[in-house]
């Protein structure tokens, strides 16, 4: 019978009914503290540290701060220590603070090469689902749930439905894998994808780089989504070639992932078809990531709207972000701007936006900064000197961390403060109390610290 | 945890859709490393704004996609600290649904019309064994999983149950299955 690609990965981890094996635990300080304190009270141990992984991401200022220690808030540096303690009683292998692996979890998997295809892949975080841009099965977990993987590799799971997203055509210039996720979660509501495992299909899939693809399946969790995954090809494989945890016999590996993409005719819960070519740079007006709109287009009009729950919604959201309907999103003015978080600070994210600020300046108005999503990302895009070019252009250039994508260490908004963010949640105080947040692609966002404003770029990168 | 089979009492209100984990607690608070205490800071800014009034009640009666976002178990946890035993709503977040299982906070999926009817009548009853809601307005049937159930009604611990099957992970491990992957201690 034929297959789809989650059918095949989760057959191949079912060690029983409803119990799937975990291939590669991703642990950070936010959501590890209270499943160690859990395995210290019923006395078990870790049973796989050898496929765990730890990193402090969430708490790190981007400062240049250099050990857990030396963190100024208390709390913070509680949380990190608390890692580092746990980390070292149990035997697992730790990045944290001064090391030069440290970074963004999601970020730092594909880059070390432990996120391969076929794999089973938790963390304590909803962004998981990164990973599945690799053709791995990956999701979000609660902390009982880090604790029972912690403590027996393992996860009860109810098999999700599964769903294809099938992308017609291909981006036109200027539009990005970025505007791709925003418009489709657009259409699909912040809930359309709830229940379902992801798969991203189609041409306009398959034409994405790696990073690409890890951005469009890491938003699958604000479409309600419990994974994303793409088919593995040869992007892939070059992705993950000369990583330091490459199989050693990597053509024999590359067998093997060539087994995985869905079957031809394999069936799928739900399907959608959408045109990829149609889809324009898009901006979030409101407080859910599926509240956007495109940049030619204005805020809408919640009068217009079908239902009183979406009525009702629309008008609290504008009324938080201070906008009224009508608005043309290209008179929408950040102050600041954030380039960075799981989603969009990859280095070829860091390298799109700084073609675009190369050789110009940051508006007066606008506060912008990038920070880089891992250590090594900081050290390649150093090494290509793209920290000039952002710095020439007012940016400041910080340390590798979560940052400003929910403000857990000092990046924050303050009340009112409106941002151009490359992050993925746009909720109320996500990124400071009373901030106000428009998710948008790192071009976009580069190109507003420069106006001051949003802009279309597909004209503005021709002027 | 400890078991739950049935919930009965004065039903709170949160009439309205997509309320994100952000919300039921802010990122501020997710930086102590205790899993207790979180209650008084659940839905802080909203509350301490005057946005929001919540008495506390066994039962909340909540919008759709409830818990949306963020996977923080510390969301549920703030709920069951504030003293919600279930959270009735037409729609849950995957997350966030999975992790209140998970410490014996009861979500409850019924349709838009029956919440309803559960808020207007202001107190309600829930079996779980029955998997039925009882209220003024009625009497309707909700969904709980065979697995979900059986750990619910006895109060047991999730970990222990999977380690009675450990000798099925041993023989998976030992079958070659996982052997191609990448081992994190010798990166």
């Amino acid at each position: 019978m034929a297959r789809t690609m989650f059918d095949k990965i989760w057959s191949d981890h079912e060690v029983g009914d409803g119990l799937l094996y975990i291939d590669l635990h991703l642990v950070h300080e936010v959501t590890s503290p209270q499943a160690f304190d859990g395995l210290r009270l019923a006395g078990r141990p870790v049973r796989r540290p050898d496929r765990t992984l730890a990193t402090a991401d969430h708490n790190v200022p981007t400062d240049g701060t250099t050990a857990a220690r030396l963190i100024a808030d208390r709390l913070s540096r509680v949380q990190v220590e608390t890692l580092e303690r746990n980390c070292e009683e149990f035997g697992i292998p730790l990045y944290s603070l001064g090391s030069d692996r440290q970074g963004i979890v999601h970020v730092i998997g594909p880059e070390l090469g432990v996120t391969q295809p076929g794999m089973t892949i938790v963390c304590g975080d909803s962004h998981t689902s990164t990973h599945g841009a690799f053709g791995a099965l990956a999701f979000g977990i609660g902390t009982s749930e880090v604790e029972h993987v912690l403590a027996t590799q393992c996860l009860v799971q109810k098999q999700p439905k599964t769903m294809r997203i099938l992308f017609q055509g291909t981006l036109t210039p200027g539009v990005t894998p970025k505007d791709l996720i925003l418009a489709t979660i657009g259409r699909l509501g912040t809930g359309g994808m709830t229940g379902h495992a992801v798969e991203y299909a189609g041409p306009a899939v398959e034409a994405l780089s790696m990073p690409g693809r890890m951005t469009v399946c890491n938003m699958t969790i604000e479409g309600g989504g419990r994974a994303g995954m793409i088919a593995p090809d040869e992007t892939t494989f070059e992705w993950v070639r000369d990583r330091s945890a490459a199989p050693a016999d990597f053509d024999a590996a590359v067998e093997r992932w060539r087994r995985l993409p869905s079957d031809p005719g394999a069936e799928f819960d739900t399907e959608v078809e959408i045109d990829a070519a149609a889809i324009s740079p898009m901006v979030t007006w409101g407080t859910t990531p599926g509240m956007v709109a495109e940049v030619t287009d204005s805020v809408p009009d919640p009068a217009a709207m079908e239902t009183a729950a979406d009525r009702e919604s629309a008008e609290r959201a504008l009324a938080y972000m201070g906008l009224k309907p009508g608005t043309p999103m290209t008179e929408i003015a950040p102050e600041r701007v954030f380039i960075g978080s799981c989603t969009n600070s990859r280095v070829e994210d860091l390298r799109e936006a700084a073609a675009m600020v190369d050789g110009r300046r940051v508006a007066d108005s606008v506060r912008a900064m990038v920070v880089p999503g891992s250590q090594q990302v900081k050290a390649t895009a150093e090494e290509e000197g793209l920290h000039e070019v952002f710095r020439a252009a007012g940016f400041e250039w910080r340390e590798a961390g979560c940052s400003m994508c929910l403000g857990m260490n000092p990046d924050t908004l303050a009340e009112g403060e409106r941002c151009a963010s490359t992050s993925n949640r746009n909720f109320e105080g996500r990124q400071g109390k009373g901030g106000r947040t428009h998710l948008v692609s790192p071009r976009m966002a580069a190109a507003a610290a420069i106006e001051g404003h949003f802009v279309d770029i597909r004209d503005w990168s021709q002027r | 945890m400890r078991p739950v089979d049935v919930i009965e009492g004065k039903v709170s209100v949160l009439d309205r859709a997509d309320v994100d984990t952000d919300q039921i607690i802010p990122k501020q608070f997710l930086k102590r490393v205790e899993r207790t205490g979180f209650g008084e800071f659940l839905f802080y800014d909203w509350i301490r704004s005057g946005e929001i009034e919540l008495e506390p009640a066994p039962i909340l009666v909540a919008g759709r996609n409830f818990g949306c976002g963020s996977s923080r178990e510390h969301a549920p946890w703030a709920l069951e600290d504030f003293g919600f035993e279930a959270i009735v709503a037409p729609s849950f977040a995957d997350i966030f649904y999975s992790n209140c299982t998970k410490i014996g906070l009861l979500p409850v999926i019924l349709d838009e019309e029956h919440c309803r009817a559960v808020a207007e009548a202001g107190e309600a009853r829930i079996d779980v064994d029955d998997e039925t809601v009882t209220c003024a307005g009625g009497v309707f049937e909700f969904e709980v999983e065979a697995e979900v159930k059986h750990r619910l009604l006895n109060g047991l611990d999730d970990i222990g149950i999977t380690l009675e099957n450990a000798t099925a992970i041993d023989a998976f491990e030992a079958s070659g299955a996982t052997d191609h992957v990448p081992m994190t201690t010798s990166l």
